[in-house]
């Protein structure tokens, strides 16, 4: 599903994360949002989720005007960079969590949602830890716990803030591959967070650069480095 | 070989029984007194004591107070920390220090704040009177003293805890297409049931056991609207010591009982207290 930013600003106090962004993301595309902390990537990417409203500007799922409509409502998949599992509940029951809160018409049957668990378990490579604690799991585990949970309700968008951010390098490669090997796998259009340009140029189709709330480029990652579009560009992806 | 933190043994122990003395000397061995006391002219004076019509209604009135008092002080106390913990809004500090007023004002205070609104001298008073509504000198004017006084100890015990456990995994929630109720009924709550727990333990020692606040507004009438700590101050100024004690050692056993309920609960779950990690 195409994602449409057009002209987004938001301020915190008298400080502006971001100056009028506007960003046409491609249906099945995979963007990077990369810049240096305080750039207002996560900001875009929480306005993008409706978990932060902008002050202007809109936001378009397939052509459809998504501003004023409720996270909940917006059917996104959202992984945090800590994970955020629900610490009191067993890995089946966080990632069949979005399935169970549907209203009882539209909610597939407990079967239904037991096979489907089953099967986003096999897909992150980890069947038949569905009975554990995020407490008693690593956290790339985790971490392929809260990709699963975010898939259950087949979304069509998967936004990822710092996905790898709390991992280690050995972790970080190997749910990095598993990433892309799902998001082409499931057909999703998914825009993540990073302030890692190798990861961002080794993992996204495209590639937005931002800085101080503002898309300095936003292109192929040949594209940016064959022709930086600034200095601050060129510095940055060094 | 010796841990960085490691201390002698001998102030190890010296410390240990500064703490344990202290303890015995200002909690443990008064508590033994009351009991003590109450007992001292046998069980049979114990027990015509307990079973005088004034203490059985001081009884009642206490268990009644409590009733009313905390389950409205939990739905309010954890209203007011959902709200200070998960939000941010204009007015936030200053809502912290409202929660934070019953503990800096002293309660013969706060009773004497519902005199001012609902005496006969006071703003409603007049009002309530010439509708035949009772609050003071009755169990709705004890009702609000108590729960004023206690009003702070739910949300004071949740507000650090769901501060530290943050937003995130409530915001997990709402993108995972929860509604708000859902989020605060399957994520927000089990997150806090313990300290939620201990706070409403705490809430009710508390209101069994408010003297100064309710002293204010009850009007002392024997029989109607004297609670259990009134009613041992009564006896005690009437020099029936015996009376006085067997009434604080049943208002000091439903303290320890609060606190068993508490420990049982605590031994009954510590595997999920301890996946939950706190």
């Amino acid at each position: 599903m195409t994602i449409t930013i057009d002209n987004v600003a938001k301020h915190f106090g008298t400080s502006a994360a971001l100056n009028g962004v506007s960003l046409a993301v491609e249906d099945r595309a995979f963007v990077a949002l990369l810049g240096p902390s305080g750039s207002g990537k996560t900001t875009l990417l929480r306005i993008i989720a409706g978990l932060e409203t902008a002050d202007s500007g809109h936001i378009l799922f397939g052509g459809e005007d998504v501003t004023d409509r409720p996270a909940k409502d917006r059917g996104i998949g959202f992984v945090f960079q800590h994970y955020a599992l629900f610490r009191h509940m067993t890995v089946a029951d966080n990632i069949a969590f979005g399935l169970k809160v549907m209203k009882w018409r539209q909610r597939p049957s407990r079967k239904a949602i037991a096979a489907r668990v089953e099967e986003l378990l096999t897909l992150v490579r980890l069947p038949g830890l569905g009975g554990r604690y995020p407490a008693q799991l690593s956290g790339g585990q985790r971490q392929r716990v809260a990709l699963a949970r975010a898939l259950a309700r087949d979304p069509s968008i998967l936004l990822l803030d710092e996905p790898f951010g709390a991992l280690d390098a050995k972790v970080r490669r190997e749910l990095r591959g598993a990433l892309r090997e799902i998001h082409d796998r499931v057909g999703l259009t998914s825009i993540f967070v990073t302030h890692d340009r190798e990861e961002a140029f080794a993992l996204a189709d495209k590639v937005a650069i931002l800085s101080d709330g503002r898309i300095e480029q936003y292109d192929t990652p040949p594209a940016i480095e064959a022709q930086p579009a600034s200095e601050f560009v060129r510095e940055f992806v060094q | 070989m010796r841990r960085a933190t490691g201390e002698p043994k001998a102030v190890r122990a010296l410390l240990i029984a500064l703490a344990l003395g202290w303890l015995g000397l200002v909690i443990l061995l008064p508590l033994l007194m009351v009991f003590r006391q109450a007992f001292a002219h046998g069980l049979h004076a114990f027990a015509a004591a307990v079973a005088d019509p004034d203490a059985l209604s001081a009884i009642r009135l206490t268990l009644l107070i409590a009733a009313l008092v905390v389950p409205f002080n939990l739905v309010f106390g954890v209203a007011a920390a959902w709200l200070v913990a998960k939000h941010d809004f204009r007015g936030r500090s200053l809502l912290v220090s409202f929660i934070d007023l019953p503990f800096s004002i002293s309660p013969v205070v706060a009773g004497l704040m519902y005199v001012l609104l609902f005496g006969s001298q006071g703003w409603f008073g007049p009002w309530l009177m010439a509708h035949g509504v009772r609050i003071l000198f009755a169990v709705p004017g004890m009702f609000l003293a108590t729960a004023l006084v206690t009003f702070p100890y739910v949300a004071r015990e949740l507000i650090p805890l769901m501060t530290a456990q943050g937003r995130a995994e409530e915001e997990a929630a709402v993108t995972l297409g929860a509604s708000g109720f859902q989020t605060f009924w399957h994520v927000t709550l089990p997150n806090i049931r313990w300290g939620l727990l201990y706070g409403v333990l705490l809430t009710n020692a508390r209101a069994m056991g408010e003297f100064g606040a309710v002293s204010v507004v009850s009007g002392h009438i024997r029989g109607v609207t004297n609670t259990m700590p009134l009613e041992v101050e009564a006896l005690y100024n009437e020099y029936d010591f015996t009376g006085a004690f067997a009434v604080a050692s049943l208002l000091a056993c439903l303290g320890l009982l609060t606190l068993a309920a508490k420990a049982f609960l605590e031994w009954r779950h510590r595997d999920a207290i301890a996946a939950a990690g706190h």
